[in-house]
């Protein structure tokens, strides 16, 4: 792993260390090293099926590890019980890939979900005019607050999610596959708005896409997933001139080098 | 040679089989501890016990009570035809009230509730699961167990036992119409035998049995949706497996509670 020293003077907010995974005979991680810093949006990129969303899932304790350290805050985050964890879910949104909406819900439910369960239950009208202040921050009118998930697009499927994940606050956000079944305009559209809201929350960011036009808009830096392992990892200004073979090969839709594609 | 290790084949699938039920009935067993902790542990989620309440207990009114008229209706023919036989008609009555009450009642409306609300939860929880929502609760630092399962548990615990109630009296109404309708019975003599042989404890057995096999019903579509496998084929195969493990543990658990409710 080639780590560039740059842009990281900030302590670290999420540190993984060693950290493998397997299903069955799969070995999906093999000893993944990252760490990201507190405010700093670190994009995570690799084909399909390299261990992508595996490295989000287990850093949220959705799925856990076989071996390997992750640390949030310094707090160990796969000791973490009752409480602590509990804490440590405070810190984070998450946009899913497909939104994830709760279909049973109305939008501004969705959005005003973590505020109306809980340690930080609002009253239900003020819990109302948040969901639908995040909503117009995400360029959602008023008027859809209301409607059920099922009858939004596609995109504003993925803006009513990015609503949910940054409702609460939160200090971390993950960002999974932010773009994809996207059209290009929406896609833009989407990588523009979490770029602001990364930077006007001030918030730390880790994103997981394939998608390099995302990758230069949303990334201080970038860490290449392959075979288990990150294989590069640096500032984004870096990508186009890694020296790294595989970052190479990936950046540039290559279908000759170290990556094998299956055709 | 060859004889030997096809017989350590044999006896190899044989272990391996045992095994898996083992492991499967520990996950299973485990499922429902946590399950029931969260039922009783803070915090609570009343509006969605209420809403499964309804979705549970109110909609399957009209299922339960069908089934329930229907076979209350067989019921007294068959014992006619039957009783006739020892000249022992008179026996319609107390014997629809038995039979409803403490068979048929649970055992059909469990059965009935299970193919209705088994299925639907495990499709929910099954497409919540494969769409991630599942995953979604979790970071927006809600237990899916406390949030999805515990108010299912809690609601069809509670709900089918009530269902099984109002069933027991639409049945035994069933049977009153065919006895008076086709096989004329007095009105007033139907009633007032029903009344004096059925006791608390006929109603009450079934009642409790009611209670177990609610809380199959949404066991088994909570556990099978809630580790549904990815896609529509998952959810589906999820589906299936919640109808039918929870008919057959249905029908199982009535055999052991009858056992222990009424020893020989």
């Amino acid at each position: 792993m080639t780590d560039a020293p740059a842009t990281r003077t900030a302590p670290a907010k999420i540190t993984m260390t060693g950290v493998t995974k397997s299903f069955g005979s799969k070995h999906v991680l093999r000893g993944v090293d990252l760490e990201v810093a507190r405010g700093e949006s670190v994009v995570v990129i690799g084909g399909s099926g390299t261990g992508k969303s595996v490295t989000l899932k287990c850093i949220l304790g959705l799925i856990t590890p076989d071996a390997g350290a992750i640390s949030v805050d310094g707090t160990d985050a796969l000791r973490a019980r009752g409480k602590a964890r509990e804490a440590l879910l405070d810190k984070f949104g998450m946009l899913f890939q497909g939104g994830a909406l709760f279909d049973s819900l109305l939008v501004w439910e969705n959005v005003a979900f973590r505020l109306m369960q809980g340690a930080r239950k609002k009253p239900k009208a003020e819990a109302r005019e948040i969901a639908i202040e995040k909503l117009r921050r995400v360029g959602l009118k008023p008027d859809t607050a209301d409607l059920y998930p099922a009858e939004l697009s596609g995109g504003m499927q993925k803006r009513v999610g990015l609503a949910r994940a940054i409702a609460a606050d939160p200090e971390i956000i993950f960002f999974d596959e932010p773009t994809t079944g996207l059209d290009p305009i929406m896609a833009d559209v989407i990588n523009d708005l979490i770029r602001e809201i990364v930077t006007e929350m001030g918030a730390t960011a880790m994103t997981i896409t394939h998608d390099m036009t995302s990758v230069r808009r949303i990334a201080d830096r970038v860490a290449m997933l392959h075979d288990g392992v990150i294989k590069w990892c640096g500032p984004v200004g870096q990508i186009d001139d890694s020296g790294n073979p595989y970052v190479h090969q990936f950046v540039n839709g290559l279908p000759e080098g170290p990556i094998e594609a299956v055709r | 040679m060859q004889v030997f290790s096809a017989l350590q084949g044999f006896l190899a699938a044989i272990g391996a089989a045992v095994l898996g039920l083992c492991q499967a009935t520990g996950r299973l067993l485990m499922f429902a501890g946590m399950g029931v902790a969260h039922v009783v542990r803070p915090p609570f989620y009343p509006l969605e016990l209420w809403r499964q309440f309804l979705k549970i207990g109110y909609f399957s009114l009209p299922v339960v009570g069908l089934t329930a008229l229907f076979t209350g209706g067989a019921l007294a023919l068959q014992i006619f035809a039957g009783g006739s036989r020892l000249n022992a008609e008179s026996v319609v009555p107390s014997i629809v009230a038995i039979g409803m009450t403490r068979e048929l009642g649970p055992v059909l409306g469990g059965l009935m509730v299970a193919g209705r609300v088994s299925a639907s939860i495990a499709a929910e929880l099954g497409t919540m699961r494969v769409t991630e929502q599942i995953d979604a609760l979790t970071t927006l630092s809600t237990n899916p167990l406390k949030y999805l399962v515990a108010p299912r548990l809690l609601a069809a615990t509670v709900a089918v036992p009530l269902l099984v109630l109002i069933g027991d009296v639409i049945g035994i109404m069933g049977g009153f119409l065919v006895g008076v309708g086709r096989l004329d019975f007095n009105a007033t003599t139907y009633i007032r035998t029903t009344e004096d042989f059925l006791t608390t404890g006929d109603v009450t057995s079934g009642l409790i049995k009611a209670a177990v096999f609610g809380f199959i019903i949404a066991l088994m579509g909570c556990y099978q949706g809630y580790n549904s496998a990815r896609g529509a084929q998952g959810v589906g195969r999820a589906t299936t497996n919640a109808v039918v493990s929870a008919s057959i543990l249905i029908l199982a658990s009535n055999y052991l509670l009858t056992e222990a409710l009424f020893p020989a």
